[in-house]
Formats: C-alpha cells, structure tokens, sequence
C-alpha cells in the first residue's frame, strides 16, 4: 500500500489550556530528532493533530515503524490520497483493506466533507463507497457499533484522504516537556525501567554510574552504557556520568562496620549524585528501587540513606513487582542487556548479612571518622561524560565477514 | 586438472579462507574469556551468527555453529525424535537421503521408533500424495532433502511442508547441503523448522557447518560440556570457522542469482553433448539443480569411467562421493528403479561457480573420446 502521509493524535496533550502550544512544539521537535535520518520528513501541526509526509515510501515505512515508540502520541494512522471521485474512493478503500484481514470482520464508513462543493451529500457518500467495499469483500459486512475498521474519508479541496487503521502509540508526554532529572543507573533491571517510566512522563534524563575498577569490570561499565544507548532511542538524548568510585567504597571497607557499610555506600552514592544534579541544573533524583526487593530497600534503608539530601528522590517503581518490571524491561529491550553477568559495584562489596534496619545515629557516628566529603568533590570533578546516542561507529568485523 | 566433483567438496574461496586466517592470527582468544580478547571474539562470533540469521532469515540465536551438515542433521533428527518421543514414534524420511539422514534413520528403528520410507518416482522426487498416504496424526518428524546428491532432484518442499502442517505436528527437516548457494534457501522459501547445511559444499572450509531453526531452540543438547552455543552444543567454540563459515554462506547467497544463470547454461551445454553419445542415458531429470548432472553408461563400470577421465586430468566421481568407495549400489538408484544394466555405470558430473564453458567443452571431447574407445572394446 502506498501510503501518502500520517495522522498524528496527541492525546493527553489535548487536555492541557494554555500550555498546550509549548507541548505540541516539544513534540513536534522530538519527531525531528527522533527522525534525523530522514531529511524529507515534512511535519505540519494543527490544534489537536499533526500531519507527516515524506519523500518516499521506504521512509514513510521507517516512520510507521518507529512512531510508536515516540512518546506523546496517542494514536496514529497511515493515510491515502486519492482523486475525489467516488470509484477512486472505494477502489483506495478496497486497497487499504487488502492488506489486512477481512474475513468475518466488520466495518463503517465515515465521511467528512469539509468540501462542500463536492456534488454528494455525505450520506450519500457513505452508502455509495461502502456498497462498494462490501460487494468486494465476501468475508466483510457492515456494523454500524463497535465495528473492526472504521475507514475514515476526509473530503479536502484538493483531494479526498483516507485512512482505516488506527495504530496506538506510546501515549505519555512528549521527551523534555516537564524538565531535567538525573537517573542512577546501575546496569541491573530495575533502573533502566525507572528511567524509561520517567522519559514517557515527558522527563529529559541524565544517568550516573558508579564504576569500581578493578572490582568491577570494563564490560560492566559497557553494558551501562548500552542501557543509556537504549534509553536514548525513546527521543531525547542522554548523558551518562560515571563516577569512579573505587577509592571511596575501599575507604567505606576500611572504616565502616560491615553489616551497615551498605547503607553508607548508597548515601555517599546520593550525595555524589546530588552534586551533579546540582551541577547540570536538574529538578530531581530518579532511582529504580522498589519496596522490600533488597536489604537497601526497605522503609528503613530508605530513610537512613535519604537523609544525606532534600532533593526530590523519585522511585517510579516503588509499589511494582518484579514480574511487572520484567516484563516492561523485556517490552522496552532492555531486559537482555541487564541480565548479562558482569559484577557491578553493588554486588561486589555486599556484606553477607547487611542490615534492613539501619539505625541513622550508628550510621552517622561510624562515617563521622572518616573525611568523605574531599573524596566525594574528586569523584564528582573527575567524572566522565558520554553522550547518546553515540555518534561513533562501534566496529563491524566487515574484514572478516 | 578439470574439476567437477564439486557435490563432493568445493574450493574453498580465497577471502573465506583470508578470513579464516586473520581470525587466529588476530581474534583466536577463547570467545567464552571475560578478559577484552575474549569479548571481542565472542563479539565476532556472534555478529557471524546475526549474519547467517540474517540471509537464512531467522533470529541469531536461532542458528547453532557445528562440525558439518552430518553433525547438524545427527542433533536436530535425534534431539527432535527425543524432544517428541510422548507425542508419538512415527518418522517419515524420503528413501533418496543423505547416509548423514538416513543412517540415523536406521538408527532410531533400531531404537523403537516406527520409521518408514517416502518411496520416489522414477526422476527421484518424493510426490506430495505418497506424504500425504504415509503422514499420521502421531508423526513427530519428516525429513526430505532439498536437492538430492547424487542425482540433482529437487524435492517439491513447500507442497510437503504444506501436507506436514495439515495433518501432524512433526517437525519438517530440510538437509540443503547441496542446495545452498544453487537454489535459493530460506524460511520464507522453506518454510520449514530446521535447515542444515554444510559450509565446504559452497567455497567454505570443511569442518564446520550450520543448524538452523525457523523459531527458538528446544532440543536438548546433543553433545554435553561447557555450555557453548547457548548450551545447544557444547565445545571451545571455532570462532575462525563459523565466522569464515558466515562469510562463505554471505558470498554464495548475494552470488546465488547469477551462479543459477551460469550453472543452468552450462547444464544446458552438458546435456545436450552428452544426450548425442552412444550407450548413456541422463538420469537426472530436466528441472533439476543445476550443478549437478547424472549419468549411467551401459555396460560400463562407473569406476572405469572416473578412472579413465582421471587420466585424461578431470576429476568426477561415481554416484556420490560418500558411498563412491563402497562396493554396494546407490539406494537412491534402486529406490527410482534405475535398470539392473545402468545402476553400476553411473557417474556425476557436479559444477561449481569456479567452472568454466572451456571445460565444460573439454569434458565433453574427451568423455566422448574415452566412450569411443570403451564401445569398440566392449563390442569387438
């Protein structure tokens, strides 16, 4: 089927008064982005849809394709055009249905004639395109509730468009349109999911990473970042911080009793992160952590480590269970990086009974005797920053291959 | 030397065999290391494995790299006949296989299950009605070949498949050692469950071939140890060889549509000299693969031929080259009911895209000279 543009819905955006100029410009610059590869890509937005075309078929497929993983659209459907005679309408409509499956399945009609000059009346429209429909398709019969297809026509001045899908899309807000966070990502299952939940909220998102070499490995620090590469495909870029983190979890080892040191490696892990959320200027933490998963992630972990800042500390997946989380990972392609067994730091050093219940006073006491502040400012200076999605060619092996 | 014993092996090509080379001089560390060397090459390894799934048209974890298309037919035949054994006991194989099929064949009869044979009709094909008469509800496997080795038939694949799916769950096994880099093979052109092939059958290097699957991988391992291959097959993986296996199964895939251009022209050629000559009859059929051609002289022993070509610098070999150094007769021949007088006077002429019309022309001069000879010796 050619296809000759698509229909955008926007969805929740179309709830929002005065702001709504702001969104639908995000999302119309989010589109681009998300479709640098294709320079033909024309977009036109009006108050409650968007239209794109481009140049040739091969890209209009790309678009279908990858639409759905925009954040912000509600639905979609590919269009026809055709000439505005009735028979160039049915014969359109019978080779958009060729394409899908009519046998037993139902459909309506439904003209819009914003043209009025077109000699048929709407019904009229309607009933003449539809007999058509139906005396071809054996299988297919008209419903006038509820129906499988509904083909919409739409009678313009320069030419009739038709459409009989509808494709849902990614639904959330548009990338960017509520602000900056930063996600602490630390290469298991939960966070990248914490950070996709946040990214479909509309939220632009840095990540950190805390990379312990030698106890932890380069391969580890590689997978973190195709999980941001991966988050990054969901229409906005992404920064990853990695903080090397070595010096200060040996410092933690040397002088912090082992049943609650876990509990000061995840604060020092929050201030650090605090600072360079500080530092570029975001609103608020974003964690994967979800009640009762692990010794760090109960009630009382939570509130002995979150007392090191006032920033917003936001847990998108705090009431989810696993299975959920997997499932989203396994939806978003995340899930099969994750799972791939490389140590990361929080698994290296864990002590075999930490404690759930971490009392805050011993907490403080015990880290009163060591300087963790100095430390924390080098890790923080001495970070580096990747950007994606990378710009770089990872190798091919086409000499071999 | 001419060579046209390409059925039996072929020459590998110079850059599978370049590839193969660079692989242990550069990436030879052991794929399943954790150190960069052995990320790397595990690396290498699986992009050769995107890249057989990608022209075979499956997913990469869908493709097991083994020793040959003899291994990969042992693993699927035997783990499948495993894996369905509660389903039923009942195997379907075409009586014209490969020993690499049929021996296994054999071997699960003698293991209790019920394995009978899909006879061929006089040009070797195995026609959808005698399926159709032999399929059972309780059938848990049906393996023809897609083109046949010593004669060139191609099986009518998409009408069995078509039969298998309507009337059993079997699994549908296609052996298409002789077919790949010839004819197209895919899922979509064989959409069937298992694909086997055998990289030193098109300019690859002997010891290594592929096992593809059409979905995931269920069957338990065949051969046990450290889990390589996702656990399907288990041993140090050669990552020279499946890399430069990929590389050849790339190369005899984008050079398919031509190869068949060439090869049928030189088919054509072949024939007709050969259909002048006094005492031969062709006994492939007209549509058959292209590179392969089959003929029985009467009253000759096939191993007189080779030998006599031999001298004369061509290289063929007698109805095929695995069982061409027993003394006993092709069971394909008997099973198309090839005459008592023909069936030991046979020899296969097999092409390759290596093959040119110059030589094409010279085997028929001399085939004919040596024919010439042979008559007035035979009927002095």
């Amino acid at each position: 089927m050619k296809w000759d543009r698509i229909l955008v819905r926007y969805g929740e955006l179309s709830t929002k008064g005065r702001n709504r100029r702001q969104f639908t410009n995000r999302l119309r610059d989010n589109i681009r982005f998300s479709f640098e590869d294709i320079p033909t890509l024309q977009l036109q937005a009006e108050r409650d849809r968007m239209f794109l075309t481009t140049d040739t078929d091969a890209d209009m497929d790309k678009l279908l394709h990858r639409l759905p993983a925009v954040f912000g659209i509600q639905s979609f459907s590919p269009v026809a055009k055709t000439e505005k005679s009735i028979d160039a309408m049915a014969a359109t409509t019978i080779a958009i249905l060729e394409e899908l499956e009519t046998d037993g399945k139902t459909c309506k009609v439904n003209v819009k004639r914003s043209d009025k000059s077109f000699p048929h009346e709407t019904n009229e429209i309607q009933h003449l395109v539809a007999s058509q429909v139906l005396r071809h398709f054996d299988g297919l019969s008209a419903k006038m509730k509820e129906p499988d297809y509904i083909i919409k026509i739409e009678i313009l001045k320069d030419a009739a468009y038709i459409s009989a899908q509808t494709i849902m899309g990614a639904g959330g807000m548009p990338v960017g349109s509520n602000g900056r966070s930063l996600l602490m990502l630390s290469g298991g299952i939960d966070s990248p999911v914490a950070g996709y939940l946040m990214l479909k909220r509309g939220v632009r998102l840095d990540a950190i990473h805390f990379h312990s070499p030698p106890y932890t490995s380069e391969r580890s620090l590689d997978k973190v970042k195709d999980l941001a590469e991966k988050l990054s495909h969901f229409g906005a870029t992404v920064r990853l911080h990695v903080i090397p983190f070595t010096e200060i979890q040996e410092a933690i080892q040397q002088q912090i009793p082992k049943n609650v040191s876990m509990t000061t490696t995840r604060r020092m892990m929050l201030k650090i992160a605090d600072q360079v959320r500080e530092e570029i200027a975001a609103l608020a933490i974003v964690t994967g952590e979800s009640l009762g998963q692990v010794a760090s992630q109960t009630l009382e972990s939570l509130t002995a480590i979150n007392e090191v800042t006032t920033t917003p500390v936001l847990r998108p997946l705090i009431a989810e269970d696993k299975t959920t989380i997997i499932q989203i990972a396994q939806e978003i392609g995340t899930y099969e990086t994750s799972i791939l067994p490389y140590e990361d730091c929080c698994t290296i050093f864990v002590p075999s009974s930490p404690k759930t219940k971490p009392k805050l006073e011993k907490v403080t006491f015990y880290e009163s005797f060591e300087t963790f502040d100095e430390r924390i400012e080098k890790a923080v200076s001495e970070r580096e920053v990747y950007r994606f999605p990378e710009k770089k060619q990872k190798p091919t092996f086409d000499e071999f291959l | 030397m001419i060579y046209l014993d390409n059925s039996a092996t072929t020459k590998p090509d110079a850059s599978v065999l370049a590839s193969f080379i660079k692989v242990n001089e550069e990436l030879w560390y052991n794929p399943s290391s954790i150190h960069a060397g052995g990320e790397q090459a595990n690396k290498l390894l699986e992009t050769a494995r995107a890249q057989v799934a990608t022209v075979l048209k499956t997913k990469a974890k869908s493709v097991v790299f083994t020793s040959g298309g003899t291994e990969s037919s042992n693993f699927v035949l035997r783990q499948t006949a495993l894996e369905k054994k509660d389903i039923g006991r009942h195997i379907l194989l075409s009586a014209v296989e490969h020993p690499s099929v049929r021996e296994v064949g054999l071997y699960l009869a003698q293991q209790g299950y019920e394995v009978e044979w899909l006879d061929v009709d006089q040009t070797g094909t195995v026609l959808p009605s005698e399926l159709k008469q032999k399929i059972r509800k309780d059938t848990i496997i049906v393996s023809v070949q897609h083109v046949n080795n010593e004669i060139g038939t191609i099986q009518p694949i998409k009408e069995l498949v078509a039969i298998t799916r309507n009337h059993s769950r079997a699994s549908f096994h296609v052996d298409a050692v002789q077919s790949f880099g010839k004819l197209p093979v895919d899922f979509e052109q064989l959409p069937v469950d298992w694909i086997t092939l055998s990289s030193h059958k098109y300019h690859g290097l002997k010891g290594s071939g592929i096992a593809a699957c059409n979905r995931s991988i269920t069957l338990e391992p065949f051969i046990l140890g450290g889990g390589q291959e996702s656990g399907y097959r288990s041993g140090t993986t050669a990552v020279a060889q499946a890399v430069s296996t990929a590389r050849a199964t790339r190369l005899a895939f984008e050079e398919q549509p031509q190869n068949f251009i060439r090869l049928t022209k030189m088919q054509r050629i072949l024939r007709k000299a050969v259909t002048e000559l006094p005492l031969v009859t062709i006994l492939t059929p007209e549509l058959a693969a292209p590179h392969i051609l089959s003929v029985a002289v009467k009253g000759v022993k096939g191993e007189v031929l080779v030998n006599a070509l031999e001298k004369k610098g061509i290289y063929v070999s007698t109805s095929s080259a695995c069982s061409s150094k027993k003394t006993s007769t092709s069971h394909v021949l008997e099973a198309m009911g090839v005459s008592k007088e023909l069936i030991d006077g046979v020899i296969r002429i097999s092409m390759s895209k290596d093959t040119t019309e110059q030589e094409i022309e010279s085997f028929n001069q001399t085939f004919q000279e040596i024919l010439q000879l042979l008559e007035r010796n035979l009927h002095t």
